[in-house]
């Protein structure tokens, strides 16, 4: 337990000293990773930094996996999701009104494989749920899908 | 030097209509057998998914419609299938009527809710207040937000990190016993807490 707990603030540390926290919370997280295997990524701003389990998502975060690597996402409005392996998968927009359960989430595979069970933006709102592949646009009205895409 | 010729022949495959992905979209029922909806729009055609493993698959030559086998859906999504998080579980907290006492029950719902965050990885929790009919919209989601608020403090009395906790307040929109407008139902007037 202890020697996690290191891990954890020697993790922290590096990624202060990168200019970046992934493990701290802020107002604007709208997600967090709850599984992530080998090589998983997040890209904000048009950097690339490794993600763990516990590292907070926020709109427009693009998350990628390597050949090894799998990642499990739980959303605010209780949205799920998944990536396997060789994955890139952006979230374009995120928003959550956690009073009306109003909102919108559209998110872009670019590539690889997606396994969503929608949230409670889907269930308030049927048309606020989209996503897009590089030729595609799936209109997400509830509640448990697979998505694939290759060139 | 090459990037130079790149930018120009991407956008025209863009505008040629070539960059098109080869997709496969299966709908799953849920947990509880019930099938939701997927609309699938290309521009090789569209097609509504809504039934068990009913399977579209677009490429070049057009979209076809059909059902996916589950050996074809465990290779293909096995591993995006084997990292989903756990489902978010909810539990739900009254209080003694009139006081900010919970009741007997709830104390040992409250367990129930520790016992659930450390059985997950990165656990959070939404506290979420609920009223009655009683009143209009913009009192009750007051009311319900300062109920969700006074849980949250009990909760981080209780050791829970205040980062790990988020409140919110749904009024009178989701009652648990459908009742007349005006009517006082206790069982309206309570907390859920949503574990994920």
């Amino acid at each position: 337990m202890q020697a996690n707990r290191w891990i954890d603030v020697r993790r922290f540390i590096l990624a202060c000293a990168l200019g970046f926290a992934p493990i701290a919370a802020f107002a604007t997280d709208i997600a967090q990773f709850k599984v992530a295997k080998g090589a998983v990524y997040l890209e904000r701003g048009g950097k690339r930094f490794p993600a763990y389990v516990g590292t907070h998502l926020q709109a427009t975060d693009t998350v990628v996996t390597g050949a090894d690597g799998s990642a499990g996402i739980t959303f605010i409005d209780n949205s799920l999701l998944s990536v396997g392996p060789n994955s890139v998968l952006q979230i374009e927009r995120y928003a959550f009104n956690s009073t009306t359960h109003e909102g919108v989430f559209d998110t872009t595979l670019s590539r690889g494989t997606l396994s969503m069970v929608s949230g409670k933006i889907a269930k308030q709102s049927p048309d606020a749920v989209k996503v897009r592949t590089p030729s595609s646009i799936l209109g997400v009205r509830g509640t448990e899908f697979l998505v694939r895409t290759s060139e | 030097m090459h990037g130079r010729y790149l930018g120009p022949l991407a956008a025209l495959l863009v505008l040629g209509g070539c960059a098109t992905s080869q997709d496969f979209v299966v709908l799953l029922p849920d947990k509880d057998g019930k099938v939701g909806k997927v609309l699938v729009h290309n521009p090789k055609g569209d097609t509504v998914l809504d039934s068990a493993y009913a399977a579209a698959r677009t490429s070049g030559s057009g979209l076809q419609r059909n059902t996916a086998s589950q050996s074809e859906v465990k290779e293909a999504f096995g591993s995006a299938l084997t990292a989903m998080p756990p489902r978010p579980i909810s539990f739900t907290l009254y209080f003694e009527s009139g006081t900010d006492e919970f009741t007997e029950q709830s104390k040992q719902e409250i367990k129930r809710v520790i016992a659930e965050m450390a059985r997950r990885q990165a656990p959070e929790i939404t506290v979420i207040g609920h009223t009655d009919q009683v009143g209009p919209d913009p009192t009750n989601d007051a009311l319900s937000l300062q109920r969700a608020e006074r849980v949250k403090s009990i909760l981080v009395g209780m050791g829970i990190l205040p980062e790990r906790i988020l409140t919110a307040g749904r009024g009178r929109r989701e009652p648990l016993v459908r009742t007349a407008n005006g009517v006082s139902e206790p069982r309206n007037r309570r907390v859920e807490i949503s574990v994920r």
